[in-house]
């Protein structure tokens, strides 16, 4: 507590005007530039008096098109920032070498590796895939909206929670130096006092309680929710790993959160859990982390295999190759990832036996991952396939994601695990399946979908230039990190002593640049497609799509189908395609639709007070916003007035938009 | 187990003259008491066994009253909860052993593991070294 009069450490807990980090002159700045774009946001927003529109219209919407529009919003802001502290990092490392010690001191340095991982997994990576899953899995299997349509809206504020706190760090305080698992025993009271860890572990609790929710929502849309006719095989991939990855979620997020909490508990009361020496131990947390740890990549893994299963099809004319193998793949991927945690910390000396069982297992989890990888090359074979943007994301994925599985198998082998272990090898290898798969799924399918969303395609030409600026830029930035971890270099260096070394690192910062170049074709791509978006307009089915989100119109209504689709068949639409279907245009029914409501909105800023509270040891504040989120709870519950009716005739006004057929040259909205 | 497997059809709509919106049992006074008669001895030995000290083996007793606690589980799912093999055409019981394959793996590869970890780790510090010998 600060050297102050009581009243003052009662009132402000561990907060003072020393936890601005004003020494620091690269935060300083960072906290002018985002403190000029935000406000230059907000008053945009202000002057163009847009705040009622956001607020009524998206902030408090239950639609899951909605929701899932704003999850992308939040993934590809959050990509930006976990982006310029790789950025940070790159350079860090390309320049200290011997007597330089590089720009950003130890502590720091610390900080930033710890919230680029954080953030890219929790704050991008999650956000992305619960986006896609949002917007696209009720449309593909014939329903009008989610099981659970408020919460799913609190789903998304509570990540947005997580967000607030973890950017909140960045100028009031300072961020966890632990890794992005906050592994103890650098993650106790004694070694971190102060409030970085606890930013970290309250960012993490808000967000993986929406997380679950999310999961929840989801299992129960699938289950309940398909149109009739659509039985479990016949319902399309994307959703079949909606399913697989909400399950996962289901059943691996409560662990995150026990251990968390274990943790916290042996931060704020003293408990001795994972400390050594009062009998706590510190490898259970390790342990029970990746428990949760191993899962989650498989959370984020298996929607994207998905989305190309969807891609692939499409764009080669053709059915998907082998459907029920990719069916069993996914669903023995969802068992498998259970079994094979241990592969993190072979290391960690559980002797022969443990580490050959959970090697094997490893391995064995490689099998269905090809099983698809060979279903997709199948489908392509013999396909007249289109080079279309989603689909060079997609063949980009392929080529870059196997190499990056084959280093994993390396890895599986325990004894040669022993020695890349936490070296620069890993940290390639890691990259290299996450960035191959999960990053380049999203942005094959922002390309894909966004007609969908908005009615009009994104530019091709820029799309194609981010891409090559992606695929090249990774391999240069990633290729170099191979060599290293193969020579022996450790991860999270702030300082290298061998200068022989410097060149390697040098050619990764240069590959960093390049990919900083794909990421501004990309927003150069949005922009350009926004300006265009009268020529690029497009109909229902701009790319001759397969499955039901493309038999609606771009972008879908409020309730998504006026008349719930007939399932007779696998590709429900290109089914409904051959039998010459005719969208019906009159004869409309009114349409029961859930209301937009502001709680989650409340609760969820609720919830962040109570984990800002909780940080700096505000005891009053958290007592006072955790009383008021349960009173809110319990108000909404009382909250009957929670639907209303499209009549039959706005119905009919939705069913006869411009938003069926691609419009005219030169026709406005 | 009887539930269907997973292609049989489930639609939303279809199911005419079916109990309503698929909540099948609501249980029936009997049923709760019966369940609450069971879940009451089921309280009471282990507390008998652990206070009355009736088993002179402590690993005995302790292995009985987790025998006896896995039974109590399976009388609140029974009882309590309803799970059958018919709710929600058979997703609540999928569920369930999913679940029970899942803490199963869990809890027994942590402990798998930790024992492991213990074994060849721990005795670098003379309390733990100490510790083993005694227990």
């Amino acid at each position: 507590m600060p050297d102050r009069p009581a009243i003052w450490n009662f009132l402000l807990g561990r907060l003072s005007l020393s936890s601005l980090p004003l020494d620091n002159m690269i935060v300083v700045w960072t906290f002018v530039a985002v403190a000029l774009g935000g406000g230059a946001v907000l008053a945009a927003i202000t002057y163009h008096r847009k705040w009622g529109y956001l607020w009524n219209e998206w902030f408090t919407s239950v639609d899951h098109k909605r929701l899932g529009v704003m999850y992308m919003v939040l993934g590809t802001v959050m990509l930006l920032r976990g982006f310029a502290d790789a950025l940070m990092m790159r350079s860090q490392q390309a320049m200290a070498f011997g007597s330089n010690m590089g720009y950003l001191p130890p502590h720091h340095y610390d900080q930033i590796f710890t919230a680029h991982g954080a953030i890219m997994i929790f704050f991008v990576a999650m956000p992305y895939i619960a986006g896609f899953m949002n917007f696209v899995m009720p449309l593909q299997i014939g329903a009008r909206d989610v099981a659970f349509p408020f919460l799913n809206n609190f789903s998304f504020w509570l990540t947005v929670s997580g967000v607030v706190l973890f950017m909140t760090s960045l100028f009031i305080g300072d961020f966890s130096h632990a890794g992005w698992l906050g592994m103890p025993p650098v993650s106790e009271l004694r070694q971190s006092p102060g409030p970085g860890v606890d930013y970290y572990i309250w960012g993490l609790q808000l967000s993986g309680l929406g997380t679950l929710l999310t999961g929840i929502n989801f299992v129960v849309t699938v289950i309940k929710m398909r149109a009739p006719g659509m039985t479990l095989m016949k319902m399309p991939m994307f959703s079949w790993t909606t399913l697989c990855t909400s399950g996962l979620i289901v059943v691996t997020f409560p662990i995150l959160t026990a251990t968390l909490f274990l943790l916290s508990l042996d931060r704020y009361i003293g408990t001795h859990f994972f400390t050594i020496g009062a009998g706590g131990n510190v490898m259970m947390y390790v342990n029970l982390i990746w428990v949760w740890g191993h899962p989650e990549v498989y959370i984020l893994i298996l929607p994207m295999f998905g989305l190309y299963s969807e891609i692939v099809p499409t764009f080669s004319g053709k059915r998907l190759f082998g459907y029920s193998s990719m069916v069993y793949a996914t669903a023995s991927i969802m068992l498998l990832s259970y079994l094979v945690w241990l592969h993190h910390f072979f290391t960690m000396g559980s002797g022969a036996d443990v580490n050959s069982f959970f090697a094997l297992t490893t391995m064995m989890i490689s099998i269905p991952t090809g099983v698809k990888i060979f279903n997709w090359l199948f489908t392509m074979y013999r396909g007249r396939v289109r080079f279309t943007v989603p689909m060079l994301w997609t063949m980009g994925f392929l080529f870059t994601f196997t190499i990056g599985g084959m280093t994993g198998v390396m890895l599986a082998v325990a004894p040669a695990d022993f020695l890349l272990h936490n070296s620069l090898f890993l940290v390639a290898h890691f990259h290299n399946v996450i960035i191959g798969g999960v990053v380049f799924g999203v942005f094959a399918g922002i390309n894909y979908w966004f007609p969908k969303a908005f009615g009009f395609r994104l530019d091709e030409f820029w799309g194609k230039l981010s891409f090559w600026f992606w695929q090249v830029g990774f391999w240069v930035a990633f290729g170099p990190l191979y060599v290293l971890g193969l020579m022996g270099v450790t991860r999270r260096l702030s300082h290298f002593t061998d200068t022989s070394l410097q060149i390697w690192f040098i050619i990764a910062a240069c590959g960093g640049l390049l990919i900083l170049l794909g990421i501004l074709a990309f927003v150069m791509q949005i922009y350009v497609s926004i300006r265009r978006r009268d020529e690029l307009a497009v109909g229902n089915d701009p790319w001759g799509g397969r499955s039901l989100e493309w038999s609606t119109s771009s972008p879908p209504p409020p309730y998504n189908f006026a008349f719930i689709p007939l399932v007779h068949e696998r590709d429900a639409w290109t089914d409904m395609k051959k039998h010459g279907y005719q969208r019906p245009l009159e004869g409309f029914n009114a349409i029961h639709m859930p209301k937009n409501t502001g709680a989650g909105v409340v609760l969820a800023g609720l919830g962040t007070v109570f984990g800002f509270a909780m940080v700096w040891y505000i005891w009053w504040l958290a007592a006072l916003s955790f009383v008021a989120l349960i009173a809110v709870a319990i108000v909404h519950t009382f909250d009957y007035d929670r639907d209303t009716h499209l009549s039959a005739q706005q119905v009919g006004e939705f069913e006869h938009t411009g938003n069926w057929e691609p419009k005219a040259q030169g026709a406005t909205a | 187990m009887n539930h269907p497997s997973p292609s049989a059809p489930e639609h939303g709509t279809p199911h005419p003259g079916d109990h309503d919106a698929g909540h099948s049992h609501h249980g029936s006074l009997r049923g709760y008491l019966t369940g609450f008669v069971l879940a009451a001895i089921l309280t009471i030995i282990p507390f008998w066994l652990v206070m009355g000290h009736a088993i002179s083996s402590s690993l005995a007793t302790i292995l009985i009253v987790l025998g006896l606690a896995v039974v109590q589980i399976v009388v609140h799912v029974v009882y309590f909860l309803h799970l059958d093999t018919r709710s929600e055409s058979g997703w609540n019981m999928l569920a369930f052993i999913f679940t029970i394959v899942l803490v199963v793996i869990v809890l027994g590869a942590s402990v798998w593991v930790m024992y492991n970890e213990n074994a060849n780790m721990m005795p670098m510090s003379p309390q733990y070294t100490n510790h083993r010998q005694g227990s």
